[in-house]
């Protein structure tokens, strides 16, 4: 079954690229493919940071539109994977190798799947 | 006088609606799927028509809106019912495949699987990723055996409140897979130290409060060291789950002299030690040998050491503290554990006297300053260091963060005999009970 492993850690600040950006990069790299190598990748993406999001609702017909993520926390998501696994424990190991383990909090979330139609 | 305009609209409408909502009737013979899709097209109708202007055959553009309405409509119905039928779908495959199961497995594979399954069924229980509170419910449920009545009972729950946990906990474990299975020997040591854990939680729950439901309470500890026995069979080359049997043992063997008939706490120097009991103190040094000569110290086989260190002394003064007071080193060292710590510094106080202990307790302040026996401790070196005034500071901090009634009750004799003895009104301001 596919879980979601969502990567939540500090605000990345949006500094422009430098020499650091390519060594920042190789263990999510590395980790991408190892995904790949054990043939339990889906799917992933990073995300702009939040300064970047805009939250929308739409309340008795109105629609508010805000600057901003949709709660201020401390950790906020910076991207996602999903992954092919088995079984939770699977998953678990899956997140605990994700490089954003180590700095911020991978939450696991089981995918429900829908019939397609 | 011309009507305005949405009156045409509405008249036009009603006049030339019949036709669709007729041949509609006789396509779906559903009354009320037709009146709705007539109806939306009449929605548009109102929007479009007065910019459009009305059209020259009304009835057959009402018929044909209303056609693609009923039909997006049916779309929707036929995409949900094929949803539900792949649930069902899957319903049935699961049901099918637990049916099989039983239906095939043989009397020995029923019996020949029982040890392992139980092994299975304790690791899922005591699983990380489920809630604390739910693992030792969920452990005393499935293998103990308890109702959620004695469940709730024992520790002081509602019974709603556990009932909720435990469904929450079984979801969890449906809903997460969380997989039915002894962890890998990679993940072995960490999983079991939360096995362990649980263990040592439920023994603890019977044993800590002396007030309450005394009978519960006896329960817990002996479903404790059953599971644990359990354990132990199943995990036989594991020095720690011995350690824990062991451990569990110990300190059951003097549950009976640990309270007086008033439920008053008896601590461990005052306690009658004729009735300890001696096959359960016998039992369990023979474990802690055992599991120690494996090779592989943990916490929990250093803890039964100590309460075997205790339980083999025939009277307190024959306590070897020394020994004690080393393996708490040892423990400490280990777990690196403020409480440990603190142990500690009670041992050394019996071996180099209070003065030590009390250094050693005094650095404590920090991590356990909102640990009750932290301050009754400072309390019983000053005690015994005649530093009055101090003494009963330190038992008013502790009355403060105890919440047992009977170590409250204990405390507070204590506070009162150390402000008598330092000259103080014995009756001064009374500690909020």
């Amino acid at each position: 079954m596919r879980y979601m492993l969502l990567i939540y850690g500090p605000e990345q600040s949006p500094t422009e690229p430098g020499e650091d950006a390519m060594a920042d990069m190789a263990p999510w790299l590395a980790y991408t493919q190892w995904l790949r190598d054990e043939g339990i990748y889906v799917a992933a993406d990073p995300l702009a940071p939040t300064t970047s999001a805009t939250t929308v609702r739409v309340r008795e017909g109105g629609r508010q539109t805000v600057d901003g993520p949709f709660a201020e926390t401390k950790e906020v998501l910076g991207g996602y994977y999903i992954v092919e696994a088995p079984d939770l424990d699977s998953a678990i190991e899956a997140a605990a190798r994700c490089p954003g383990a180590q700095y911020g909090s991978m939450e696991v979330r089981p995918i429900v799947d829908m019939p397609a139609g | 006088m011309e009507d305005d305009l949405d009156t045409v609209v509405e008249r036009t409408f009603r006049e030339e609606s019949g036709r669709a909502i007729a041949s509609l009737i006789r396509l779906t013979g559903d009354f009320d799927l037709a009146e709705e899709a007539v109806q939306e097209a009449f929605v548009v109708a109102v929007e479009r028509w007065p910019g459009d202007g009305i059209p020259s055959n009304p009835g057959a553009w009402i018929t044909t809106v209303a056609r693609n309405r009923a039909l997006d409509r049916v779309r929707r119905a036929r995409r949900f019912e094929e949803r539900r039928a792949a649930l069902a779908r899957d319903a049935t495959e699961r049901i099918e495949a637990q049916e099989a199961a039983l239906v095939e497995a043989t009397e020995a594979e029923m019996d020949a699987v029982i040890p392992d399954d139980r092994l299975r069924l304790i690791f899922t229980c005591c699983h990380p990723a489920l809630a604390p509170e739910a693992r030792v419910g969920l452990t005393l449920r499935t293998l103990g055996g308890l109702s959620t009545t004695e469940i709730a009972r024992a520790f002081l729950v509602p019974e709603p409140t556990l009932a909720q946990r435990l469904v929450r906990a079984k979801r969890k474990i449906r809903e997460a897979a969380i997989p039915y299975r002894v962890p890998p020997p990679e993940h072995l040591p960490e999983r079991l130290d939360g096995v362990l854990q649980v263990l040592y939680l439920v023994f603890n729950e019977g044993y800590a409060a002396t007030s309450g439901d005394t009978l519960i309470r006896q329960d817990l500890c002996a479903e404790a060291i059953r599971l644990a026995r359990v354990l132990g069979s199943l995990m036989p080359d594991e020095p720690e789950v011995l350690g824990l049997l062991a451990l569990l043992l110990l300190d059951d063997a003097r549950r009976v002299a640990r309270t007086d008939a008033t439920g008053s706490i008896v601590l461990l120097e005052d306690q009658d030690r004729g009735l300890w009991d001696r096959d359960a103190i016998d039992e369990g040094r023979t474990l802690v040998a055992r599991a120690l000569r494996m090779g592989r110290p943990g916490p929990y086989q250093l803890q039964a050491a100590i309460a075997a260190v205790h339980d083999e002394a025939p009277t307190p003064e024959a306590t070897d503290w020394p020994q004690i007071a080393a393996l708490y080193s040892s423990l400490a060292g280990m777990t690196r554990s403020p409480v440990v710590e603190l142990n500690r510094a009670v041992a050394v106080a019996m071996v180099e006297g209070p003065a030590a202990g009390l250094e050693l307790a005094d650095g404590l302040g920090n991590e356990l300053g909102g640990y009750p026996y932290l301050h009754s401790t400072r309390a019983d070196l000053l005690r015994r260091l005649a530093r009055w005034r101090e003494a009963a500071a330190a038992y008013e901090a502790a009355l403060s963060l105890a919440t047992n009634s009977a170590e409250r009750a204990f405390l507070q004799r204590r506070l009162v005999e150390a402000r008598l003895a330092g000259g103080e009104d014995g009756g001064g301001p009374m500690s909020p009970t």
